[in-house]
Formats: structure tokens, sequence, C-alpha cells
């Protein structure tokens, strides 16, 4: 083989490279969101932003009730002067109960949850060690939930990234000739598919390791196991889902048909793959059917090896479903591949 | 001389029309070829299945005497009729781009003197006029040195001057021994840029050769426009065809003097009359009966 096709990879992978880096909004969405994300995340359940129920006081502050409202947890003591103040506040939901120390009465809303709960808390709910159970402390080190949530930001960003940014722009240029000019050129469908992938890998680990470092910054937290395990996780689960995105775009030239297909694959994938919340207790058949995203097999790898200092060996079903999906996604988008609109 | 293209009986058939049906030409290399004819007359379809991008439902294409092979990418020059650029890069970053693809490089300084690109290297491809991007378009067919330049319709749209301006490359690559074919529905784009020409209608060649030839073969006389009033009765019995379009009346006659002293005889007032001598437009309404521009 002569040098030819390299420097053909080489050269559309420099120019793909250029058109990315030179699309600030895009750019600046791919690193700026998931930084956003953690950073909202850790603002909603940082201890002392943590989400509290409000119990409004009538009263001067002090008092016996008072000082046994201040230190139950997740209690707010909002105090007021007057009963007719505070009535409106409970009537539209702004504070949970409402408590009158000095009339030896309470009020709570019959329509609210966060009120009932409010009123186990504060007045109904005995000290656990009046019960005879001994306190214990949990063992080990807790994954905070901002640890536990970044794999799958990290996953998810990857995951729009290589769908939206390879198979958008594939069929894109498609549908404006850009395919058909580069067609009559001695460039190959193999060439280009692989200057494609190439540029995008790339691209996505660049991103992710900016936001990555970006993010452990100013959160501090670290990995746990091997960052080389981790980068190959996200490596293989980025090519898996490139290789999906050109599947996708292997014949279209309709950009709105192309934006639906991803939107109905992405959405479900992001949702199924525990990106945001953990599948444990859903149907069976939910959590199957979760095993056939790649972006399920990413995340989950990568969260064993980030929480729980997992090895490669530990993940190793999750790296080969990677594997196997990306022959199976490329093999079929090569096959399909058509540089003009069918 | 072996001709460097040379095809036999094309054609190209789709589920519900016969885009192209029979098209033959032979080109001397060096030869400026031009595919003239109306809008879905079938140039683009002829143009696209030769160069490669549609597949030929019967025919023969011979480049330099045999079937295309795996050396016609690298040797042939395309200018599509409609290519957006990449998006993001800068006129010599396309330019870069496109030309590294091939084996063989047209030198950067000459294709960037050639297509007039030197003030606009460095300008993003969304901030160029069509004019400008005709250009670029034309210096990317041109990035492979091409022995052999297809340019489909690549004035349309263009206002005169840019129009002009490209004409003048086209002009500058012949002299340099390139063969081209070129299409256009432009009868003067036709007449200035090509040695011969074939005038298509409805997927067939139906006259060829060169521009004077043919005009002096199908259409020795004239053209005469009255834009005054004139009855069918008058017309009727003038030794000419005419046609009536916008108020205007189209004579084609290959007697002028015996025409205009008829009209004169009538009273038609000379102001309002016009003469020259036929062109390829008359020709192409001569053998086809509709217009080019329809």
């Amino acid at each position: 083989m002569t040098m030819a096709p390299l420097r053909r990879i080489w050269i559309l992978f420099i120019a793909r490279n250029r058109e990315f880096l030179r699309d600030r909004s895009s750019l600046a969405w791919n690193i700026l969101f998931p930084v956003l994300v953690i950073i909202g995340f850790g603002l909603l359940f940082d201890a002392n932003g943590q989400d509290r129920y409000k119990v409004g006081l009538i009263g001067p502050p002090g008092g016996a009730v008072s000082e046994r409202l201040g230190k139950a947890r997740y209690l707010s003591i909002i105090p007021f002067e007057s009963e007719r103040a505070a009535m409106a506040k409970l009537l539209h939901h702004r504070i949970d109960l409402l408590v009158d120390p000095a009339r030896g009465v309470y009020w709570t809303s019959s329509t609210s949850p966060r009120s009932y709960v409010a009123e186990r808390i504060a007045l109904g709910a005995p000290d656990p060690r009046d019960s005879g159970l001994r306190r214990e402390v949990v063992a080990g080190r807790e994954v905070p939930y901002i640890e536990w949530l970044f794999p799958g930001i990290l996953g998810m960003n990857m995951m729009f990234s290589a769908l939206f940014g390879v198979g958008y722009v594939v069929v894109r240029y498609r549908k404006n000739g850009v395919l058909k000019r580069m067609s009559v050129t001695p460039l190959s469908p193999w060439e280009f598919l692989t200057a494609q992938i190439v540029s995008r890998m790339f691209l996505i680990l660049l991103t992710t390791s900016i936001v990555f470092a970006g993010v452990a910054l100013m959160k501090g937290f670290a990995v746990r196991g091997s960052p080389l395990s981790l980068a190959l996780v996200f490596a293989l689960g980025g090519f898996s889902m490139i290789a999906l995105a050109l599947l996708i775009a292997a014949r279209s030239g309709s950009e709105e048909f192309a934006g639906g297909v991803l939107n109905i694959i992405s959405w479900p994938m992001m949702f199924l793959s525990e990106v945001w919340f953990s599948l444990e207790g859903a149907l069976s058949w939910v959590q199957s059917a979760a095993l056939l995203f790649p972006l399920t097999h990413m995340i989950r790898a990568a969260r064993m090896i980030m929480n729980d200092g997992a090895g490669l060996f530990d993940v190793r079903w999750h790296l080969a479903a990677l594997a196997l999906m990306s022959l199976v996604f490329l093999a079929a988008g090569s096959l399909l591949f058509k540089w003009q609109k069918t | 001389m072996q001709p460097i293209l040379d095809i036999v009986d094309l054609k190209k058939y789709f589920p519900e029309v016969k885009a192209v049906d029979g098209v033959g030409f032979s080109l001397a290399p060096g030869t400026c070829f031009g595919l003239l004819g109306p809008n879905g007359a079938g140039k683009t379809t002829a143009v696209e299945v030769i160069e490669g991008v549609l597949a030929p439902t019967a025919g023969e294409i011979l480049y330099k005497g045999a079937p295309r092979g795996a050396t016609f990418k690298n040797e042939v020059g395309i200018q599509f009729q409609n290519t957006e650029l990449p998006q993001y890069l800068t006129v010599g970053e396309t330019l870069r781009t496109f030309r590294g693809l091939y084996d063989r490089r047209a030198d950067l300084p000459w294709l960037v003197e050639t297509c007039r690109l030197d003030e606009i290297i460095d300008r993003d491809n969304r901030r160029i006029s069509g004019g400008q991007k005709q250009r670029l378009l034309l210096a990317m067919a041109l990035a492979n040195d091409p022995e052999l330049l297809f340019l489909d319709e690549p004035t349309t749209g263009l206002d005169p001057q840019a129009r002009r301006h490209l004409w003048d490359i086209v002009r500058d690559i012949t002299a340099r021994g390139t063969t081209i074919v070129l299409t256009t529905h432009y009868m003067e784009e036709a007449e200035i840029l090509c040695d011969v020409i074939g005038i298509i209608d409805r997927g067939r060649i139906i006259a060829q050769g060169r521009p004077r030839d043919l005009v002096r073969e199908h259409c020795g006389g004239a053209s005469i426009t009255l834009r005054g009033p004139i009855d069918d009765d008058l017309l009727g019995r003038l030794p000419c065809r005419h046609s009536r379009d916008n108020g205007r009346v189209e004579i084609q006659t290959d007697d002028p003097a015996e025409c205009l002293r008829l009209l004169m005889e009538r009273g038609v007032d000379l102001a309002t009359v016009s003469v020259r001598p036929q062109n390829l437009e008359d020709l192409f309404l001569t053998l086809t009966g509709h217009e080019l521009r329809a």
C-alpha cells in the first residue's frame, strides 16, 4: 500500500478538526455543558443546600418547640409574626408546616406530600434511640451522588458529540454535495470514514479530558482505578458510538430524517443507560434493553473504574460488548455507505 | 489522433424518464466541447454518467481509447453545478484539502493565480461571493492539473461581470491544451468558449459541429424582430417563419431584403424593426421548435 491513503486520511482529519474547533458554539457546548451539569448538581446536592422542609413558626424565636425543631435534620425554621401571613404561605405551599407554640397548635396541608413528611419529621417521629435500637454508622466510603453521576455525564456528552457531530455532519455533507464532490476524487469510502472516526475520536477524547480535568480540579475527586483503563473505556465507548453514527448516516441525505433517527436513539439511550439514575428496581425487560446500548456498557465500566477502583479484567464483559457493537455498526455502516442521496 | 473521450450511444433511463437517450460524441485532445440545451434537456445527467457519478443504462464511455480505469479520477477535473463548500474552512484551506486528495497535484501558486484567488485566499468560505465561489470550485476542479475537465453550467446565476471573469479563466485553461466538456444553456457562452458544440434536447444530441458551421448550415438567414403592431394576415404572406412572444414578433428568414421590402410596403414603422444575423439561439429554435431559454 502506498502512502496516498494515509495522506488523504490525514488531510481530512486536519480539515474536520479545524471545522470543529472553529465552530465555537459547538465547541463551547461540548465543554461547558457537562461542567455546568456537574456544578448544578453539586449545588443541588451540597449538604448545606440540601433540599429541606420548611416549617413556619409563629411568634418570637426561642422556646422549647423552636429549639427542638431547630435541631431536627432537614428542617428549616422560618419565623412569622402573624398567623395570617404564615397561613397564606402554607396555603400556597411556600412552607410545608406551620406551628404556633404559644397556642399549642400546628397546621399541615392535606394536599401536600411534603407537608406530610415535614409533619412526621417535626412532630411525629420518635427518637430512634428510644425504641431500644442501637445506632450504627455505615462502614466504608459512600460514593457521593456527584461522583456517581460524573461518568454518566461524560458518557452522555460523548454520545451526543459522536452521534450528532458525526451523523449530522455526514448527512449535511451528503445533502449539500460536499460528499459528491469528494466522491470524484481518488478518495475511497473507507478513507473518508476512517478520517471521520479518527477526527471525532481525537476531539471527543480532547474535550472529555478538558472537562474531566476541570471538574476534578473544581470538585477535588479522583479516579480510584487506573486512568489508562478509564481512557481505554472512553476510547472504545466513543468509537462504538461514532460507528453507530456512521451507520445511521450511511445513506440519508435529509437532515430532518437523520435528526429524527438520532433523537429516537439518543434519548432512550440517555435515560436507559443510567446517566441520571440507576435502573435498580426497573422492569427486567427495561434492564435487558439497556444492555443493547453502547452507552450503558461504557458508563457501567467507567463507574466501576472511577468509583470502585475496578481493573480492566473486572470490566472485560463491558469492553467485549463495546468491541462487538463497534464491529457490527462499522461493518454495516461501511457496507451501506453511499456518497450520494439514494 | 486518438480521441481523449469517446462516447458511444450513451443511455441513462430513470423509471419515468429517458434522461439520456443515445448520446454520442468524440473529442480530440485540447478541444472545448459544449453541450448546449435548455434546463431538463439531459446535459447534467449525460456528463455525470461520463464522470462516473451515475451508472449508465447502456452505451460505451472510452477514455484514451479504453474504459475508464483506476487512473480516471486522478486525471479528470470536475466542477458540479451545485456544490456547497465545507464550513469553517478558508478558501486556501479548502483548495489545499481537495488538492491533497489527488496523487498528481497542480502547482498551488498557479491555481491561485489562474483562478484569481489571491485576494480571498484567507477568507472563510461562508464569506465569499457567488463569483468567488465558482472560481474556487473551478480551482478545486483544476487541483490535479487534469487532462480532461468537466464544467457543468459554471456561470449559472452569476452576474455578467463575474461570468466574463470565469470565461477568461476557462480560455486560459483551454490555451494550455486541457480538454474541456462544458454544459450551458447560454448561447453566448457556448459561442465564445467552445470549439465544438452538441445541441441536446430531450436526451439526444440533435446537431453537432463548430458553432459557426452549424448556424450557417441550419439557418443562414437573419432574424427580424418587430416591436410594433402587425396583423397575422400580413405575417402569413411574408417569406419566413415567425413567432410571437410578449407582444414581440420574431421573424426567421433566408431573404431579409424581401421581408423588409414587404414590411415597408405595408407601412410597418421601421423604427420598431431590428435585424441581426442568426445565432445559436435561432438554430435551437429551428431544430427543436422551442426556445433555448425555455
